[in-house]
């Protein structure tokens, strides 16, 4: 039983952090009905600015902001830069040119930095605190959950109570109404694909501490298990993101412990393997029975 | 294109790349026989991608499965003392089968999903190899499994180099994948596999079963994936999954994009990149004056930098890829000659209008 809710505890804590990712997976979705196979890359490009920064300052939270603006950055550069040649006419074109992206990035930043794994250390203690004698939750564990929670909800905030979300939300859903209204499309889309861009940033620098170390891949099992969480909650579907993310989190923590670490992607794939047969649009998605 | 003349000219391919193999050196016939082995993978994936529309990042996960159903039959057929050539083919078609029933099952996942949804279930596939042979015993973990040496058989053993055996092996395998996909192309299924790509609901109005169609198309290609990691395994005579990665899927649709999506000429072309691409950068960087530190940086990260640059501006600046390329090319050439020609006596056919044939094979975008 100790044991179990410990699993349950360091689940719920990962699975936040797949929530905040496979969050901004789902931004992307809804406004440019990509979905951004390039969001691990692109994530770990922040990543490494922000632990360099904190390199030569010294201090973690610089090197946060830093690890966000620069993911908003890589965003930005991407949405304006390359998705422009993404064809309408053809859905895979954009998932061709995000591959193209993975591809590119991973290798320079390989030609950069090097293949090997460099540590990252946790700004708290990262190992559990005992509560009556139960290993629980670890401090550094508190802050990713607090942090990652937070932000999820200063955007639900700035989607559903600020002009600027109600504008983003416009857009996503009807481009061409929205800019009869005067809403500038364009514009919407970049600002969704920087806030999701550095989303995803922050949720790989939370993640880095708790794996093997920085690389140029570190973000791919990320991406994978977001997607995965994503596709659980339904990819229109912020709600379903948080939710998704949780039970992904707990089931992935339940597996590891008591199966093995080896059968972790084998649990994720039969997992998706099974909303994906069962509810193809996601456990948690409204939209889609609405738009029936 | 009539099957009768499919058939000659994969004959005729086979042929002459049977030749090939005596012009060239034993590490140039293993570099050919790789290619064959991917040949075999990438026809498969440009199949399905430009022909059916369904994007599949988990290629290199159905070679892997045929990899390992190569090994593994063979594996059993030498303990019961078969050998030879009855041995190969039993294998291959194992290879083959296990391959197409995975592809079945992700077909059928596949076929009422669309594409970013299947794209991230193959793609999650490809990352569970690793797991999925560390778990099963049989497939012993990272290590993989041996095969055992396989030499030139008895009468050729005077003639030519193992090299060159494992070439003329592979070209074969490759040379039945490809003329069987040519013929799926050009024949009833081909063109249903257009039709549901192009617009699901009309095929389904034309009276197509659109889901039917896909798992089809997803079938045949895993299969001819399949033969691809047969082939991968009889030539390095061993199956591990290190050799079966994300990088490889993704490279494999590097190929198959920049080759020109639906076209199988493409498909050969994009194999010989992926076999060539990386020795030709090796070979340049060996030739620069560079500290060792910098040149085991770029040792096995330029060449993806290189297919990684040459996807995106491929596919901005001609989606077609290199096959689409030449074609227009070559229609471009045409048409200046006729226009150029004296006028002919008999009826002459429109000179800006492309031949209707030349405009039904180009290749367009998945």
């Amino acid at each position: 039983m100790d044991r179990f809710v410990f699993l349950l505890g360091t689940g719920l804590a990962r699975g936040t952090l797949f929530a905040l990712f496979a969050l901004a997976l789902v931004l992307i979705w809804r406004s440019t009905r990509i979905v951004n196979f390039a969001a691990g890359a692109m994530a770990i490009v922040g990543v490494y600015v922000g632990v360099a920064v904190t390199g030569l300052t010294g201090s973690y939270w610089l090197g946060l902001l830093a690890t966000v603006l620069a993911g908003g950055l890589v965003g930005l550069v991407v949405e304006r830069g390359l998705l422009r040649f993404a064809s309408a006419r053809s859905p895979l074109s954009g998932v061709i040119l995000a591959i193209g992206l993975v591809i590119v990035l991973q290798s320079l930043l390989g030609i950069a930095f090097g293949q090997q794994h460099t540590p990252v250390r946790a700004p708290f203690d990262d190992r559990p605190v005992q509560v009556g004698g139960v290993p629980l939750l670890s401090p550094y564990d508190v802050f990713v959950v607090v942090v990652a929670l937070g932000l999820m909800a200063a955007l639900r905030l700035l989607f559903v109570r600020t002009t600027l979300g109600l504008q983003l939300r416009a857009a996503a859903f009807e481009p061409e109404v929205s800019r009869l209204l005067g809403v500038r499309v364009a514009r919407m889309r970049t600002v969704g694909w920087v806030l999701a861009a550095a989303a995803a940033s922050l949720a790989a620098m939370l993640a880095v501490p708790k794996e093997l170390g920085l690389n140029p891949h570190a973000a791919d099992m990320l991406f994978v298990y977001a997607f995965t969480v994503a596709v659980v909650g339904g990819l229109d579907s912020p709600g379903g993101a948080l939710l998704g993310g949780l039970t992904v989190g707990v089931v992935m923590s339940l597996v590891t412990g008591y199966l093995g670490a080896t059968l972790t992607p084998v649990a994720v794939l039969a997992l998706l393997v099974v909303v994906l047969l069962v509810r193809p649009s996601g456990l948690f998605a409204a939209a889609e029975a609405r738009r029936a | 294109m009539s099957a009768r003349r499919t058939l000659l000219l994969g004959l005729g391919g086979l042929i002459l790349a049977i030749g090939l193999t005596f012009l060239l050196d034993p590490y140039r016939n293993y570099q050919l026989a790789l290619v064959a082995a991917y040949l075999c993978a990438t026809a498969g994936l440009t199949v399905l991608v430009g022909l059916s529309g369904q994007l599949s990042l988990g290629h290199a996960a159905l070679m892997a499965a045929g990899g390992y159903g190569f090994a593994l039959t063979s594996q059993a057929l030498t303990s019961a003392g078969v050998g030879g050539l009855p041995r190969f083919l039993a294998a291959t078609v194992a290879a083959a089968v296990v391959a197409g029933v995975l592809g079945l099952l992700l077909g059928l996942a596949g076929a009422r999903l669309h594409g970013p949804y299947l794209a991230g279930l193959t793609l999650t596939l490809v990352v569970a190899v690793p797991a999925v042979a560390a778990s099963v015993g049989a497939l012993q973990g990272d290590r993989g499994v041996q095969m055992q040496f396989e030499g030139v058989p008895g009468p050729l053993r005077a003639l030519i180099a193992l090299e060159q055996w494992q070439a003329w092996v592979a070209l074969a395998v490759a040379a039945v994948a490809v003329t069987g996909l040519a013929l799926v192309r050009d024949g009833r299924t081909g063109l249903r596999m257009r039709a549901v790509r192009d617009d699901e609901v009309a095929a389904a109005l034309a009276g197509i079963a659109p889901a039917r169609v896909k798992v089809l198309a997803f079938v045949v290609s895993s299969v001819t994936a399949g033969l691809g990691g047969a082939v991968l395994t009889f030539v390095t005579q061993s199956v591990s999954p290190g050799a079966y990665t994300v990088s490889l899927s993704l490279l494999l649709l590097v190929a198959v994009v920049v080759g020109g999506l639906g076209s199988l000429l493409g498909a050969a072309l994009g194999a010989v990149l992926l076999v060539l691409l990386p020795w030709l950068v090796g070979t340049v960087t060996d030739m620069l004056p560079l500290p060792s530190q910098v040149t085991q940086r770029i040792d096995g990260t330029l060449p993806l930098l290189v297919f990684g640059l040459l996807l995106i501006v491929l596919v901005a600046c001609a989606p077609g890829g290199l096959a689409g390329a030449l074609t227009a090319a070559r229609a471009r050439r045409r048409a200046r000659r006729r226009l150029t020609a004296p006028a002919p006596t008999t009826a002459p056919p429109s000179p800006t209008a492309p031949a209707p044939r030349e405009s039904a094979r180009t290749p367009t975008e998945g």
